[in-house]
């Protein structure tokens, strides 16, 4: 994309003139001067990926198997779904203590909604899943709008006031919960969103279209660009690029359908992924966030309405816990009264900081949620493999992969603000 | 009458006399200011100010700390509403209560903190709050980079490799090129640039000069703010020097040298300041 400005005997309009297609060799070299520079982008993370893989695979030979690559990808769904969220909101600068309770009053509010206690009024008739799923995310995205709006408001630091939610939510699911502890969700659409699997057919064809969609986007990018006379990449190289992603694409799904397909979830996290993104990348909102993260004065100065973003940001965030909380339910097949403890918020935070979200604001992907909590989820199922390793030992290791993360982040940035990467 | 401002120094008393014409310049006000008067509880920043943008000009505004050239600019810009006074815009009479007032008739302000976002691209910050949008919420990426190439290959901006580089490896002239494009992309008819070298090293004060001028010559009126002499003779057709929240004078450039505008920046001895239409010549 950018490419050597040739200062002498420019013509009168140097930017246009440097907008010429580019050829494959330059194009490799501005991605090598830009890596060398400090912008890697996710090759840390597909390396590190490779080295879990080894390590636990030597250790185990049942790590790399069919049966345990579609159980991490059921496994990592919630987290991924959370961290979606977070990744909004450490974009913006911000933190969110109470993404992991605000998903377990989501969860807990869909199983009470599909099959009200005794205790509860009469009146309260239990809903089928079509209203229950609904009703619960419009209640978590209403905790959200209360949550940014006490923030916004009466300008608090966002972290103490979603950590009184982290304590409040936590709370009120013991409360919702009740005395029997647990809830046995029965309701058989429900189930299925994290217990079905796509027939291999099926799976070979969402493959296919999802593959065939970044492809029509690039290339039709790329041809509208040229109309215009702005540079492109070369054809090539997005074509290597969409090649690559087809080989990915069905290697996972060859391998899910040797043991019970590709999991409903596992297209569920894409698509989210693909409208996240989008609403990221190439919407005015998705911009706003970025702007208000990287420069809050400059946002302002600019005449956008910082704290309607602020809030907006909030509530996208408790509306992905909140189908993440759905998620878990789904995958235990019941709420209790520990729903939404446990690592549950570490871990969708540190997803999304692994996946190389700054937590400083302003940078970041919404993809990093997805290789974050892949990361998580492979050291969680590759410890889990090995024989006599305390859930201690999970911890440790998780946060010494946050920990490695982050300093590789802060050794890229460092580079990069060196090397004035242009 | 009034004692004269220069009183003191009479040897100065024909440079500042020569004001509305004889000077060679073109005459067009685009912004007429005229006796603008601003407090802040009992501190009075502006006192019966004039003041005048001309068309194809560059107008600098200097004085020493405190002199009131912040208070008239963001006047000027509708951030503090002035007192009283009259203002004209293209020779209307027009009022500058709010940002939006001012935007809304072609006043842009480059303020010295640039308030750009570093970690959003040359195209994202320049059309920061005014995005074209098209079809599915999308913003129109393409005509958005097509403008913005524009607009900076015409202010003969060359430094910059491409527009889809973070602003965070932009150096400080590009940075600053980058606030003034933004600016003059809005047809705005006039820029206000506050202290816009104040943070350059030689070679990219040079640019941005360079900039400020083509500015001008592009027929926009341009007031610079500056606390550097050097920087506002290099580019000022006209000098307003402001002392104390009062106009000590309006000087010509070409007219008058770096001393003659110390002394008017900071010389006292005199007994009230009216505004210079009140003196006599």
């Amino acid at each position: 994309m950018s490419t050597i400005q040739n200062d002498t005997g420019a013509p009168q309009n140097p930017l246009l003139a440097s907008q010429a297609p580019q050829s494959v060799s330059d194009y490799l070299r501005g991605s090598l001067r830009r890596i060398r520079g400090g912008d890697i982008g996710a090759l840390p993370i597909i390396i590190g990926l490779i080295i879990i893989a080894i390590i636990f695979q030597s250790a185990n030979s049942n790590y790399l198997t069919p049966r345990n690559l579609v159980n991490l990808i059921v496994q990592m769904a919630a987290v991924t779904s959370i961290a979606y969220g977070v990744v909004f909101i450490l974009i913006l600068g911000e933190i969110d203590l109470s993404v992991s309770f605000v998903s377990a009053v989501g969860g807990v509010g869909m199983a009470l909604l599909l099959q009200p206690p005794p205790t509860w009024p009469a009146w309260i008739q239990a809903v089928p899943w079509f209203v229950a799923i609904p009703l619960a995310l419009l209640l978590v995205t209403i905790i959200g709008f209360v949550q940014g709006k006490i923030i916004t408001y009466f300008q608090l630091p966002a972290f103490v006031v979603t950590l009184a939610g982290f304590l409040v939510w936590s709370g009120v699911v013991l409360i919702m919960v009740g005395g029997a502890g647990t809830v046995i969700i029965q309701d058989k659409t429900v189930l299925g969103i994290a217990n079905s699997f796509l027939p291999p057919i099926l799976g070979w064809i969402v493959g296919a279209i999802f593959v065939a969609a970044v492809a029509a986007t690039q290339i039709l990018e790329m041809r509208t660009r040229q109309s215009k006379g702005l540079s492109t990449r070369p054809l090539p190289i997005i074509l290597g690029q969409v090649v690559g992603l087809a080989i990915v694409i069905g290697i996972a799904v060859y391998i899910s359908n040797l043991d019970r397909g590709v999991p409903f979830v596992g297209v569920l996290i894409l698509i989210m992924l693909g409208i996240l993104d989008y609403v990221a990348t190439r919407t005015r909102f998705g911009r706003y966030v970025y702007a208000v993260g990287g420069n809050k004065e400059a946002a302002r100065r600019a005449g956008i309405n910082v704290e309607r973003i602020r809030v907006f940001v909030f509530m996208l965030a408790s509306f992905m816990a909140g189908v993440g909380g759905i998620v878990l339910a789904s995958r235990l097949r019941s709420v209790a009264t520990n729903t939404g403890g446990g690592d549950l918020l570490l871990n969708s935070i540190a997803a999304a900081v692994i996946g190389g979200t700054s937590l400083f604001g302003g940078r970041g992907k919404v993809s990093s949620a997805v290789l974050g909590a892949l990361i998580i989820a492979s050291v969680d199922s590759g410890m889990g493999l090995l024989p006599n390793v305390s859930a201690g030992a999970k911890f440790v290791v998780t946060g010494l992969v946050l920990l490695v993360a982050v300093v590789v982040d802060a050794i890229s940035r460092r580079s990069q603000q060196q090397s004035g990467i242009r | 009458m009034w004692g004269h401002p220069l009183g003191a120094f009479p040897h100065l008393y024909y440079k500042f006399a020569n004001f509305f014409g004889e000077d060679g310049l073109q005459e067009k006000p685009l912004l007429e200011i005229k006796g603008v008067s601003k407090s802040f509880g009992a501190v009075e920043a502006l006192s019966k100010v004039d003041f005048r943008a001309n068309v194809g000009e560059v107008m600098a505004l200097v004085g020493d700390n405190g002199a009131g050239k912040s208070t008239l600019i963001k006047g000027i810009a509708g951030i503090y509403p002035f007192d009283s006074g009259e203002i004209y815009f293209d020779g209307k009479r027009v009022n500058l209560h709010s940002p939006r007032e001012s935007a809304h008739l072609g006043i842009e302000v480059v303020y010295q903190d640039l308030a750009l976002a570093d970690n959003l691209d040359v195209v994202a910050n320049m059309f920061l709050g005014r995005e074209r949008v098209g079809s599915f919420f999308a913003m129109d990426e393409l005509s958005m980079e097509k403008a913005c190439i524009e607009t900076l290959s015409s202010l003969s901006v060359t430094t910059l490799r491409s527009v889809r580089t973070p602003v965070a490896g932009l150096s400080g002239g590009q940075r600053q090129a980058i606030a003034v494009a933004k600016a003059v992309m809005w047809n705005s008819k006039l820029v206000i640039l506050d202290e816009p070298t104040a943070a350059l090293g030689v070679a990219q004060t040079r640019q941005v000069l360079d900039l400020v001028r083509r500015l001008a010559d592009r027929g926009l009126a341009v007031v610079l703010i500056s606390h550097n002499l050097h920087d506002v003779f290099e580019v000022a057709d006209r000098i307003t020097v402001l002392r104390l929240g009062r106009n000590v004078g309006e000087l010509v450039a070409k007219d008058t040298t770096q001393e003659l505008v110390v002394h008017a920046i900071t010389a006292g001895k005199m007994k009230t300041v009216p505004g210079m239409k009140e003196t006599e010549v």
